[in-house]
């Protein structure tokens, strides 16, 4: 089910303040995300950005498309699955 | 012009059946028969006798059942749609094939112009949003692009309406 109109966008208040310190003095290295949970604003547009991913940071430049999404879309938290590659098994067994 | 409704006597059925035809394309694209509702013995022996219907939108054929079901054959059209559709057009609801002209155009400017997305429209609404999905390489888009579920159900077991048919993996453990 999706959200609440009423309740307007989500997003964490710690990062919506660094993104304006960003904003006005910005700083070299891309913004690091913890916040997976916080939806993707009009304002975060162009912004480079490095989301947690539970164990490293995936890098992203926020575009206009992904407006409505959430950071947290856009750094898998899982590995994927790759079958293995087959053992030769030469002679003995 | 009236609407042609043929019932077509079991004997008989060879002569009305190519008679239908006939008469289908000479008035070719309004024309509303149903030739007859047998039902054939074995399977395709006999052609079916679903020779025409009403065209409602393209390509739409819906035959011999109410209009509010066969309004649903419609891509993009349920049933609340096509109450919606009956209602704002004032159209009976009966069977399609005894629809008169008037009704079956009545019908048709509702559906092809009024405010709904169907058929290529919708189709092609669908595929962009999909497309716009792997485009930003969100959660989502990859899992469509692998064709695995997308809405978090599990891939252990199951899953193969995404997946397709099974494969057997050799010399898996036993």
């Amino acid at each position: 089910m999706s959200r609440s109109v009423w309740k307007g966008p989500f997003v964490d208040f710690g990062l919506l303040r660094s993104v304006v310190k960003n904003q006005k003095k910005p700083s070299k290295d891309p913004l690091k995300i913890y916040s997976r949970r916080s939806l993707i604003l009009p304002e975060f547009v162009g912004l480079e950005v490095e989301i947690h991913n539970g164990k490293n940071f995936q890098k992203l430049l926020v575009k206009e498309e992904m407006i409505g999404h959430y950071f947290g879309e856009f750094a898998p938290t899982r590995k994927l699955f790759v079958p293995k590659e087959k053992k030769k098994n030469k002679g003995k067994k | 012009m009236s609407n042609l409704s043929m019932r077509c006597a079991s004997t008989e059925r060879r002569k009305i059946n190519t008679n239908a035809t006939r008469l289908v394309k000479s008035n070719a694209p309004t024309a509303v028969t149903q030739g007859g509702r047998q039902r054939t013995t074995s399977r395709g022996r006999r052609t079916p006798l679903h020779i025409v219907a009403a065209r409602v939108a393209g390509v739409e054929i819906p035959n011999a059942k109410n209009v509010e079901v066969s309004l649903t054959y419609i891509y993009g059209i349920g049933p609340t749609m096509a109450k919606k559709i009956m209602t704002n057009c004032g159209v009976e609801n009966k069977r399609t094939k005894d629809l008169s002209e008037d009704e079956l155009t009545k019908l048709r400017k509702e559906v092809e112009d009024g405010d709904y997305l169907i058929e290529g429209d919708l189709r092609r609404f669908t595929a962009m949003n999909i497309k716009r999905l792997i485009e930003i390489q969100c959660y989502r888009g990859k899992r469509h692009q692998m064709s695995l579920p997308v809405r978090g159900q599990k891939t252990k077991t199951n899953a193969r309406t995404r997946k397709g048919k099974k494969k057997t993996v050799a010399g898996k453990k036993k």
